[in-house]
């Protein structure tokens, strides 16, 4: 392993330190103090094949994928903050692929498909488990839509089981089933192989295999304005100067709108404040992740023991990364009534990220009128469950300039030809 | 919490009274069938999303049941003003996007 790490790579920096059980004992009789860095801090280039805009989960993925499945190394990232600060960090690390229409369905089981390997891919370990995810119906139509979800589901080739009452009380022994509370559980939509994984952990390995395979990671460096000569991109401005690139792809979530204008385009987007809130640590209690639309709540238990609960997005546009109380108060109260036993657990942190919403619920991925940028965006509140799936397509769409046959769907163009796909049900709020 | 002005009620009331009711002076195409795909596109789907000053609606729910329009800042939250449906904001002179 030592001997391994001195080795420099054809792309001429040190190869990257496999991380293993043996790895660990090793350094732990040197006391830990030689570990490798998980990545270099490059110093800015002045120009690159493909410049990525925006250092989260799915910028990181991008570049993994463009390096790797496309040969594309000559890559920065560009990120204003730090790598995975943003939504990748504020979000509830949910992961499932139980959406109603072809479209979506494909691309977020694509998506759930990556993860399943993704921590041996990556060496990095993704603490991604399938525990299962459930999703509450409250009401007789809820439980018809939720029939219907999973039928399409199944159709698909997605697991996906409907659940009476009964048999959500007994995979979930803490939850309230009476009859008589506001909003009772007459049943679930259950998906054994979604699940949780750790949110940093995606970036970081992304971040890292990307790394690895020569992509410079630049931090502290926002991107200003785009450069585009008729019709054509030839870079961007940043904090620290310009940086001439071929191609410029954009991955900013919230702040996506605001790189669109700088390229004189409009996106169908608004960007909301989501929030969420994790409580103090406690026992084991909750092993699946519950999840409501209709009460705008959602909750799962990460392996430290806190309760990771998120909430609903704040109904006004907003870029301010917090929210307002009243949904968090909303959200609170109807996880009581779901699990009155958690009445009395403290919330140790409450935070809000930026989301960027687009009318259906659905991202957009692909080309845009200007030559040479692409956008990856829109994932509003439900991201971070797409991020190699979204890496991946949107890598493919880079590397060839046209979409990936499972982006397609998702254009620009669907909110002019009206082939929107509506998941507002699967996607909703909750995730 | 947002504390908002409601302009027929005259007073500064919380946020859990109101609803949010989206951008304002969106007009309604008057001739909708005259219009091509991109332009009713435009009209139903394409809002502004500043990062600053916006206009949006703003229904007062559990009080007069009123609509009306409001200057906030979308980074600050501050509520700038707000004013009938029949008034106009005093909009800022310069765009504040960065």
């Amino acid at each position: 392993m030592a001997r391994a790490a001195t080795g420099i790579s054809n792309s001429g920096h040190q190869r990257m330190q496999r991380y293993s059980f043996f790895g660990l004992a090793r350094h732990a009789a040197s006391f830990h103090e030689h570990w490798q860095r998980a990545w270099r801090n490059p110093v800015m280039k002045p120009g690159y094949d493909v410049i990525i805009v925006g250092g989260g989960g799915h910028g990181l993925a991008t570049a993994y994928y463009l390096a790797k499945n496309h040969g594309v190394r000559n890559v920065a990232v560009v990120e204003k903050g730090y790598l995975g600060g943003g939504n990748t960090a504020r979000n509830t690390t949910i992961v499932r692929s139980n959406y109603l229409w072809d479209a979506a369905a494909h691309l977020y089981e694509f998506s759930l498909k990556l993860w399943e390997g993704l921590s041996q891919e990556l060496n990095f370990n993704l603490m991604f488990s399938q525990r299962g995810v459930l999703n509450l119906g409250h009401s007789l139509q809820e439980m018809r839509d939720i029939e219907r979800r999973v039928t399409a589901n199944r159709l698909n080739g997605i697991d996906g089981e409907v659940l009476t009452t009964r048999e959500v009380k007994a995979l979930v022994p803490l939850i309230n089933d009476s009859p008589a509370i506001r909003y009772p559980v007459l049943g679930a939509s259950w998906q054994p192989r979604g699940g949780t994984a750790r949110h940093d952990a995606l970036a970081w390995g992304y971040a890292r295999a990307a790394d690895n395979l020569g992509v410079d990671l630049i931090q502290q460096t926002e991107v200003t304005g785009l450069r585009i000569e008729g019709g054509v991109v030839t870079g961007v401005e940043t904090t620290r100067g310009p940086i001439h690139a071929r191609k410029v792809a954009c991955v900013a979530a919230g702040n996506s709108g605001v790189l669109a204008a700088m390229a004189g385009l409009r996106l169908p987007i608004e960007s909301h404040p989501l929030q969420a809130l994790v409580s103090e640590p406690i026992k084991p209690v909750l092993d699946c992740v519950v999840m409501s639309n209709a009460v705008h709540a959602y909750i799962s238990q990460s392996d430290k023991g806190d309760l990771v609960i998120g909430a609903g997005i704040d109904s006004y546009n907003g870029y301010g990364q917090r929210g307002s109380l009243p949904v968090v108060e909303h959200c609170l109260g109807a996880i009581v009534e779901l699990f009155p036993a958690f009445s009395r657990v403290r919330m140790n942190r409450n935070w809000g990220g930026i989301v960027d919403t687009c009318p259906d619920a659905s991202p957009i991925i692909g080309t845009t009128p200007v030559e040479g940028l692409f956008f990856n965006c829109g994932w509003g509140t439900g991201g971070f469950k797409a991020t190699p799936g979204s890496g991946y397509v949107f890598a493919d769409t880079v590397a060839n300039g046209r979409p990936h046959p499972l982006a397609a769907p998702f254009s620009l163009e669907r909110f002019h030809t009206g082939a929107l796909i509506d998941e507002h049900g699967a996607a909703g709020v909750a995730h | 919490m947002l504390r908002i002005h409601c302009p027929y009620c005259c007073e500064d009331r919380a946020e859990e009274e109101f609803v949010y009711a989206g951008e304002a002076g969106i007009t309604r195409p008057l001739a909708p069938e005259q219009l091509d795909d991109a332009a009713w596109g435009d009209y139903l789907f394409f809002r502004t999303n500043p990062r600053g000053a916006h206009q949006e609606m703003w229904f007062h729910a559990s009080g007069c049941r009123r609509y009306f329009k409001v200057l906030r800042d979308t980074v600050t939250y501050a509520l700038a003003a707000s004013c009938r449906m029949d008034e106009s904001l005093p909009l800022p002179a310069v765009d504040v996007l960065p």
